[in-house]
Formats: C-alpha cells, structure tokens, sequence
C-alpha cells in the first residue's frame, strides 16, 4: 500500500494465555509494519491483559490491522485510539556520566523535567523520568551533551480520557503547545 | 451421557470427543507421537481412512467439509505428518472451510528439545489457522475440541488445529463431556447491521436502474440460497458468480449471469462494469474477480453484505456494508424490497451475450482435434449436471467453470484462494465419503493429478466409487498459457512427461480407459460411469490451447484477451 503512514495506537484487550503476544504481533509482522512500542500487563480483570501497541500504518492499513486482531480467538476487544483524546506514558531510566562538577547541573535538570535521580555512583547517576515520549524526548536532548551511558525506555501506556463537560475542568485540558501539555499534566 | 463420569486416556477422550460431536470418520496417518490415540482408535466406532501422505488428509477434511456443511477431520503424527498438513489447512483458510486438524507432539518435557520428530507446529500454522491449541494435560482436551468444532464451524469458518503432546494422550482424567461445553463467544452480541445500514440499503436497490448482485462462497456457507433466489427474481436483478459461488443460485435461470473476473464472459464483467448498483454478497472482490481496482465498476455504488468485517472496505470501497451472517441480513432486507424488472437492463445484457467466448468452441463440427471444452460440456450433458465435481487448479478448473453448469451449492468443489495444485483427488474422496449417495468426478490436469495421486490407492482401500477424468495436455497448461501470452512463448519447465495413467490406475486395480478422439469421448464416460466403483478415463486434449476470455492480472476488465479467431480456423482446417 502507497497511502501514507502515520502513528496508529491501538488498545487490545486479550486473554492472558501462552502465544496471545504473538498471535497479536504476527498481524503487524505479515503486513510488514514495524511496530514502534509495544506494553503488556495485567488489568483491573484477572486473567486479562490490556496491550498498548503503536505503529506506523496507513489509514486503510489501520482498519485492517484492527479488524484482524478483533478476529482472533484470544482478544476480547480492540480499539484504535489514534483519533481519541488519550493520556499517553511512558518511562524511561537514563544512565548518564556526572563528574562532580556537572551533578549539580544534573540534578537541576532533574528538578525542571520532574524527573528523579534513583542511582549515584561517582562517575554516573541514573534518572527516571515518566511522561509522554515528548517529555522523555526533550531531556534526552538536555541530558545528550552530559554523556548518555545507557538508556532503557518502556513502550507506552495510553489511556482515553473520561469525557468531561464541567467548565472549570476543561481548564486544565492540555493546550495545544506539547511543552504547556507536558508540564500541566507532569506526575 | 452417563451420569457417572469415567476416568479415561487422553488418547480415549480424543475418540469420545469426536464420537460426541458426531463425527463418522476421519482422514489420517498414524506415526510415533500420536500412537496411544491410534490405539484407543480400536475401541472407537469412528471410521478412520488411511492416507497415503498427510496433505491428502487436510484435503479430504476439507472436501468433506464443502461437500457436507460440516466439520472435517483430519489426524497426523508430530513433526513431518504436521508440517505436511501445511498446504491443506492453508487451502482452507483462504477458502472458509470449517476443518479441525488433530496432530500429535513429543511429550511436554521433551517440547523445544529438538526432539525427533518435534515441530513447533502451532507456531507454523499460527497466521493459517482461525485458532489453534497446544494441548499439554488430557483434562484440556474435551474442552478444546468442543470449542474448536464451534470455532471452526462458526461465523467465517476456517481450520482449526490441535497439537496434543504424547503425555496428554497417555496420562488419564474424568472426562465429562457436559462440563466441556464452550464458554458462550466473547463477541456476543454478534455484529448486525442497524436499520439505518438496512434502509441506506433498501434505497440504494430500489432506485438503481442497472443493478448486479455479486454472488461468493459466502451464500453457500451462510445457507442462503434462497433467499438470494428471492432477492434476484423479486427485484429483477442479475446474479454474476465468483468461482467458489458457482451452484449458489442455478446456472439454467436466466438471470444467471455466469462467472465473472478473468476467465469469465465478456458480458458478465461488462455488466459489471456498466452496473449502477453492484450488491456483493459474501465475497470479498478477490484480484482475480476485480482486475484494476482504479477502474473497477467506477459507476457503480456498492453494497457489501459479510460476516467478515475485515473484508470491508479491504480491496474496493463500498457505500453501504452490512455484517452479518448474509442469510439473516437478506431476511431482514427482502420485505423492503420492491418488485422491479427494469427490462432495459436485462435486454442490454441479453444482446451483449452473443459475444461469447465458451459457445464458439462447443458447437464446432469435428475436425479431429479433441478439446478440454469437449470433455467438460460431455461430462456435464451426460451427468445432467447432478454430480459433484471436485477439480484442481488450472486450465481445466476454469473450463470446469465454464462449461459445466452447477445447479446446486455444494456441486462444485475447487480450490479458489490458493490455488492448491493436487487438491482434486483427496477433496474428492473427502466429499465421497460426506455424500456417499452423490456421483463424484474429480476433474484435473496432468500436472495437479500428479501432486496427489498416491491416494488412487484410498480409494481402492477404502472401495470408493469416485471417478476421475485427466484432462491431459502434456504441459503445465495454465503456466503454458501465461508464457504464450506474457512471456513470448518460452515455454520454461512447462511440457510435463506424465506416466501411461491408465497403467497407472490398473496397477492399482482401477478400470482406466484413454481418449484421444471427440468421438470416444461419450462412450468412454457412459463406460465409466455405469461401472460399480472407481473408474479413470486418460483424456489426451489439445495441447496449446487456452483459457479465453482472459483479462490479464492486474488489467481493466475490459481489456481482455479474446479467443483468436484463427486458432479456430486452424484446428477446423487442419
């Protein structure tokens, strides 16, 4: 298919039994997508588990990709929730080299992106940050010039958002700018 | 069911399971890993037929499966008898035939040791399959085989595989057979269309002016033949057949438009083409059947009636989609729809369909040349259309379609989707053994007979009464044909050297004759056919001759090649 690509998140529901991952995945495999990240885990049901997967697809791609997955035995339910207002996480912890001059700088950096320093070793710290790849993106741009070490990052979590009509809670809906979205809604 | 619950093997449940869900026989091969349910096969009443190779076997389910309406079965070993079921449940899947496919696997404590004969065979047919089961503990497999018969059975059927390793089949379990019921589906309540969806229908069928109503694989397994017969006559309206809908509504009425795609008549894809409304009941506008999707039927507003929500909108955008199961649809759309014959439409048609392409060769006096077309329409006249014709892939297969004409569903059983060459004996046998009271005729190739043909001796071990016509033309013909056409004529790896099959068929204790003239071709099939059990008749057709019309892959349907007058000419000249 030539039509062009965007990110698609799609939120599957599935029965928490052996070779569900891979059924799921081998969708996106036959067709040639790759998937972008990809989070497992336990819901609020036992024996279910929620998948958050993001790939890049096209338009009518997405559609099948979705209807597809809705057809296996193992999941109970399917939605792409690309054009939905979501909440979107993602974690990520960042070994990065802190001499004793550039730690305090560090440590700022950390305070700004309200992010942590969970390990400190005399020549590297490690900080956890949590927010939306937006956020983890900008301060690994911050963070680059110091020395990144290492780097691990989880896949997504995404969320739909409750629908919300009170006035005085609209306030508080991200605005446009990813910067001002990141910084309101910081955990 | 007794009150009282047995403990018993795996290996026994397996049997009792199958006993359970009515099934009468199955197709298989027996080997190391599946042994212990060999052995609870003695205590079993199930009919089990021995294979020669285990592809044989998925065909036979499947051939089963098509000619019956119910689930096929199929067994093999671990390893080699499991990926040699590959082709066969493949050719299922892409044709929605409900087939279960049991296979044996090495003890669990032996799985991914790279054991003898270990495959990871739920891996291997997990993107082919609707479902599949790796079955490790014998209380797993009562559950297991009730819900993959459902599954198989249900909405868009498909095969349906079960893996259960040699422990599970030897070591012992209450087996009760009530508490094994499915768990209800999680998609309950099915999709079904809102009456929004049904009256943007209704409006669509009832203004069109040059309505045609596509008819797939869908209607027969949806059993509604009826009520697409309603929808035809009451509104007036075409019917143009996919090859796996031939038989769904009958050849001889004169709204049959035929087969359509690109081996199908001028007129049946100028219809198309020229359609206002193009109504598509369970089908899913297969590259063959659209040919350049850019100018596929651009007139037209499209309605998709199928259960398969991914096949809507997948190849050609439609304006109204119905999803459902189509029977219960066109139930809920009949008393909607207002009675019309918009004359016009049917008479353009009617002119269009001098131009045919299968008459030209039909009516031809002879002149010494023995053509496929002949056989076809013989066998069809002689039949009086009534048999079950079971056909593999190839030139052959579209003769098949077009010159014999299917009345009934399930008359016509032919690998569409894949194309699986070797597909017509076993299907065929599978078929013999859901209808035992049915004529059954496997129409094939040289080339296709000889993928399969160890299972001429099934049909001598198991005494079968199935006939078999070789339409013989000493080359890969469909392959040949495409070389003619878009390869200029290098014939690369196509002229195929074939055994004396009528030698081959007495060796095997089955009555053989060969036909090389037009005029044997009646008596040789008289012969055969009153002749109690297995027959095989060696037609020896032209050689170079082609499938027409053909619109090439990928082209518009209206650029098709036509047959060449001159080859006509040559042959009666000659």
């Amino acid at each position: 298919m030539s039509e062009r690509s965007r990110l698609h998140t799609f939120i599957v529901y599935v029965e928490n039994k052996p070779g569900v991952l891979n059924r799921v995945a081998s969708l996106f495999r036959r067709r040639a997508y790759n998937i972008e990240s990809l989070t497992v885990g336990h819901t609020e049901r036992p024996g279910v588990s929620r998948m958050t997967i993001v790939s890049a697809i096209g338009e009518g791609g997405a559609h099948r990709v979705e209807a597809n997955i809705y057809k296996l035995v193992n999941v109970l339910s399917v939605e792409d929730v690309t054009a939905a207002s979501t909440v979107a996480r993602s974690l990520a912890l960042i070994k990065v080299e802190a001499s004793e001059e550039s730690r305090h700088r560090l440590m700022q950096i950390v305070r700004v992106f309200r992010a942590r320093v969970v390990d400190l070793a005399p020549q590297s710290l490690i900080i956890e940050i949590t927010g939306g790849e937006d956020k983890v993106n900008a301060l690994l741009e911050v963070l680059r010039p110091f020395g990144i070490i290492e780097m691990v990052r989880t896949g997504q979590v995404v969320m739909t958002r409750s629908l919300r009509t009170d006035s005085s809670q609209e306030a508080d809906r991200p605005k446009p700018s990813p910067q001002t979205v990141e910084a309101s809604h910081s955990v | 069911m007794q009150a009282e619950h047995k403990t018993l093997t795996g290996a026994d449940i397996i049997w009792k399971s199958l006993e359970a869900l009515d099934v009468s026989c199955v197709f298989g091969y027996p080997g190391g890993a599946i042994l212990p349910t060999y052995d609870a096969l003695t205590r079993s009443k199930v009919h089990h037929v021995l294979v020669r190779h285990e592809q044989g076997a998925t065909h036979m389910a499947d051939g089963y499966a098509r000619a019956s309406g119910r689930v096929g079965v199929a067994i093999a070993t671990s390893g080699p008898g499991a990926t040699n079921m590959v082709t066969g449940i493949a050719t299922a899947m892409m044709d929605s035939s409900p087939i279960v496919c049991i296979t044996g696997q090495v003890g669990s404590t032996m799985i991914g040791t790279d054991a003898f004969q270990e495959s990871d065979i739920t891996g291997i047919t997990l993107p082919i399959t609707k479902h599949n089961y790796l079955i490790t503990r014998p209380e797993e497999i009562a559950p297991a085989l009730r819900e993959a018969f459902q599954i198989a059975a249900s909405d868009r059927p498909g095969p349906v595989l079960l893996d259960i390793t040699k422990d599970a089949q030897q070591a012992s379990c209450v087996f009760d057979w009530e508490a094994a019921a499915p768990k209800p589906h999680r998609h309950e309540p099915v999709f079904f269309p809102g009456q929004k969806e049904i009256d943007a229908a209704l409006a669509l069928i009832n203004q069109a002016r040059r309505p045609v109503i596509l008819a797939g694989h869908g209607i027969i397994l949806s059993g509604a033949e009826r009520e697409v017969y309603a929808l035809a006559e009451k509104a007036g309206i075409p019917v143009a057949l996919t090859l796996l809908g031939l038989g769904s509504f009958p050849a001889s009425h004169p709204l049959n438009l035929g087969m359509m795609g690109m081996h199908g008549e001028a007129w049946v894809n100028q219809a198309i083409q020229e359609a206002d409304l193009l109504i598509a009941l369970g089908m899913r506008f297969d590259d063959r059947v659209t040919g350049k999707l850019s100018t596929y039927a651009t007139k037209a507003k499209k309605i998709h009636i199928e259960i398969d929500r991914a096949e809507i909108n997948k190849n050609v955008r439609v304006d109204v989609a119905l999803i459902g199961d189509l029977r219960e649809v066109l139930l809920k759309l009949l008393p909607g729809i207002r009675s019309s014959s918009d004359s016009d439409w049917l008479a353009q048609i009617a002119a269009s369909k001098k131009d045919s392409a299968v008459r030209d060769i039909q009516n031809l006096p002879d002149n010494g040349h023995l053509y496929a077309a002949h056989v076809i329409n013989a066998l069809w006249r002689e039949t009086k259309g009534e048999a079950i014709v079971v056909t593999d892939v190839g030139q052959h297969q579209m003769w098949e379609a077009q010159y014999y004409h299917h009345e009934r569903s399930r008359s016509l059983i032919t690998s569409g989707g894949l194309g699986t060459m070797g597909f017509a004996l076993p299907a065929a046998i599978g078929a013999k053994f859901a209808r035992p009271d049915a004529e059954v005729w496997v129409v094939a190739g040289d080339g296709g007979f000889q993928m399969t043909m160890a299972e001429l001796a099934t049909i001598v071990q198991e005494k079968l009464n199935v006939k078999i016509a070789i339409i013989n033309n000493g080359y890969l013909g469909m392959v040949r044909q495409w070389q003619e056409f878009f390869y200029e004529g290098r014939y690369a790896s196509t002229p195929l050297l074939s055994p004396d099959f009528a030698k081959l068929a007495e060796a095997y204790g089955i009555p053989a004759l060969t036909v090389t003239q037009r005029a044997q071709v009646n008596p040789a099939l008289q012969t055969s056919r009153f002749h109690q059990g297995a027959a095989l008749i060696d037609f020896r057709v032209e050689q170079e001759d082609s499938v027409f019309p053909m619109v090439p892959a990928g082209a518009d349907l209206a650029a098709m090649i036509r047959r060449p007058t001159p080859l006509v000419e040559r042959a009666s000249d000659e």
